[in-house]
């Protein structure tokens, strides 16, 4: 069922990123190769300080690139662009808008009826409907994480870069999102690029996972997860056997409490 | 003014006059020993806490106040009862409304300015580094001179009068909206710039929907402040430079025979006003639009 990966949309080639941290020059990025292909979901999964994040934004045109090249449909990333909409791991969605003005945010250049009629096909597709006139902080943790994403989807992007979106949120919560998020992307054949440090989040929700180790961040290890069909059963044999693959690479023990 | 007349000609403590005396410190004590025992008693209804122990202070240090005049036999400092009757004269002869409309008028042309100059300068200053590395250091240079200090060259450059008052009253209201604004923007999270960013919104749009509302609260809050100052000077202002208002009637009445009353009447309007200027301002606080900066999320 899940579409099937075509043409690269997003490629990365040898890319370096370095920090200066006082007198110190961190390499935080080291010689990260990766094609995204359109309409593919993948997860970036690595431990906290691994360059994922900041891989994420230098795809999203917020850091510079230091070596190397991104390149989105054959064009070189320079800043950013509402094709590509980022959702942030802490609410990016402005507190003084409604639910309403927040999600039709990206739709300035639209008419009244057009913006409507957008805004709402959105709301209804987050399950925000009748918060409409509502402000962020009369809302939960995850209804204004459904903002975010209904404000991404608005402008129709190509590409949704999603940073540790449901970090904040309760693990109840999280898990609904999850599914959400897989059923949007499969409406909407977007391609998809997710930051989790959450094993199981990876492997719940990508087509393939990008595990990357830290200090410097590198690419250690590509899991293709494309043959593991959507509903996922967290149960099956495949689900478990690739779970344990990636708990192996990201330097776990599935054994809790093992020595 | 008889109790005033009576207590000008008595030269000596007459044996009445101990006696009040007297009477006057056992009633402040036993006012005094019951708020002690309220303030540590251990349970008191809320609103008692917030109504009842405010006024039983007030009513203890109006008989602190009262008392220490009468022990003291002072012919000029009035008692409070005095202080109600020239309250009474001021709004019954009509003299204070000229007055409050006078500082009244001064303080909001000259805030009103101050905030449509202020406002448009610190956005930009925040938002550009170019023009914070330009201007901040004649802000800052400028913002420690007291406003008070300004009075000469505002009464050379407008004349006694009203756009000596509305000068001033801009001066010491666009420092703090202009310093508090310029904070506000380089305060934005960088999440909510580079959402803005990312949706690809620029130029004016980005001031109007992003920068000025992300900032807001903290302009209120300067805003708030820079009120608060300008009421403190357009006193002083008045009483230095003009020729009406309730700086000018302060002054007026130590001038015309030391009428003290007169004084702390009018000292009481002032603060009065003030609060009454506070708790408009606070008002703006409730919109949805910038409730969200006062709340912890």
């Amino acid at each position: 069922m899940n579409p099937q990966p075509s043409r690269p949309k997003v490629v990365l080639r040898g890319v370096h990123k370095y920090f200066q941290k006082k007198k110190e020059l961190l390499h935080v990025l080291d010689d990260a190769n990766l094609e995204v292909a359109e309409g593919e979901f993948v997860c970036l999964l690595g431990p906290s300080g691994c360059g994922k994040s900041t891989l994420l934004n230098m795809c999203a045109g917020f850091e510079s690139i230091d070596k190397g090249s991104i390149e989105i449909d054959g064009e070189p990333v320079r800043g950013p662009n509402p094709r590509r909409v980022f959702v942030f791991q802490e609410y990016g969605i402005f507190p003084w808008m409604s639910v309403w003005d927040n999600i039709a945010f990206g739709l300035a250049n639209r008419t009244f009826k057009e913006k409507h009629t957008i805004a709402q096909r959105y709301i209804d597709m987050v399950g925000l409907s009748g918060f409409e006139r509502a402000f962020p902080m009369e809302l939960s943790g995850g209804m204004k994480q459904r903002v975010e994403v209904a404000r991404a989807l608005a402008v129709d992007p190509d590409v949704l870069y999603m940073d540790e979106p449901f970090g904040a949120l309760d693990s109840l919560t999280r898990l609904n999102m999850r599914s959400e998020i897989v059923r949007i992307w499969r409406e909407e054949k977007k391609t998809v690029m997710f930051v989790t440090h959450d094993i199981d989040e990876s492997v719940q929700i990508a087509q393939r996972v990008v595990v990357m180790s830290a200090r410097p961040g590198r690419i250690k290890k590509v899991v293709d997860l494309s043959g593991l069909d959507h509903p996922r059963d967290l149960d099956s044999k495949e689900y478990l056997a690739a779970r344990d693959e990636l708990y192996e690479a990201m330097g776990v023990s599935t054994r809790i409490g093992a020595r | 003014m008889m109790t005033f007349a009576a207590l000008q000609s008595a030269p000596a403590a007459t044996a009445q006059e101990i006696a009040d005396g007297r009477g006057y410190m056992a009633a402040v004590a036993l006012l005094a020993t019951g708020v002690v025992a309220l303030i540590f008693a251990r349970r008191l209804s809320t609103r008692f806490e917030a109504w009842g122990m405010p006024i039983a202070l007030g009513i203890l240090i109006l008989g602190v106040w009262d008392g220490a005049v009468v022990m003291s036999r002072s012919t000029i400092f009035p008692r409070p009862i005095e202080v109600w009757g020239a309250m009474l004269e001021l709004v019954r002869s009509g003299r204070v409304w000229g007055d409050i409309a006078a500082s009244l008028f001064r303080v909001t042309w000259g805030y009103l300015l101050a905030a449509a100059i202020a406002i448009p300068t610190g956005l930009v200053m925040g938002w550009y580094t170019r023009t914070f590395l330009a201007l901040n250091p004649i802000v800052q240079g400028l913002r420690p001179i007291s406003p008070i200090a300004w009075i000469p060259i505002a009464i050379l450059w407008f004349g006694i009068g009203d756009g000596a008052g509305v000068f001033l009253i801009l001066i010491s209201s666009f420092f703090p909206i202009c310093v508090g604004t310029t904070a506000a923007v380089r305060n934005i999270s960088l999440v909510h710039q580079r959402s803005a960013m990312n949706f690809g919104v620029r130029g004016l749009d980005l001031f109007r929907k992003v920068i000025l509302p992300a900032a807001l609260p903290q302009i209120m809050t300067s805003m708030r402040l820079a009120l608060g100052v300008a009421w403190l000077v357009i006193v002083a202002a008045e009483m230095v430079g003009m020729e009406s208002g309730l700086g000018y009637l302060i002054n007026d009445a130590r001038n015309m025979g030391s009428r003290y009353d007169l004084v702390v009447a009018t000292m009481i309007v002032i603060g009065l006003i003030g609060i009454v200027l506070d708790f408009l301002i606070r008002r703006l606080e409730h919109f949805d639009e910038v409730r969200w900066g006062y709340v912890k999320q």
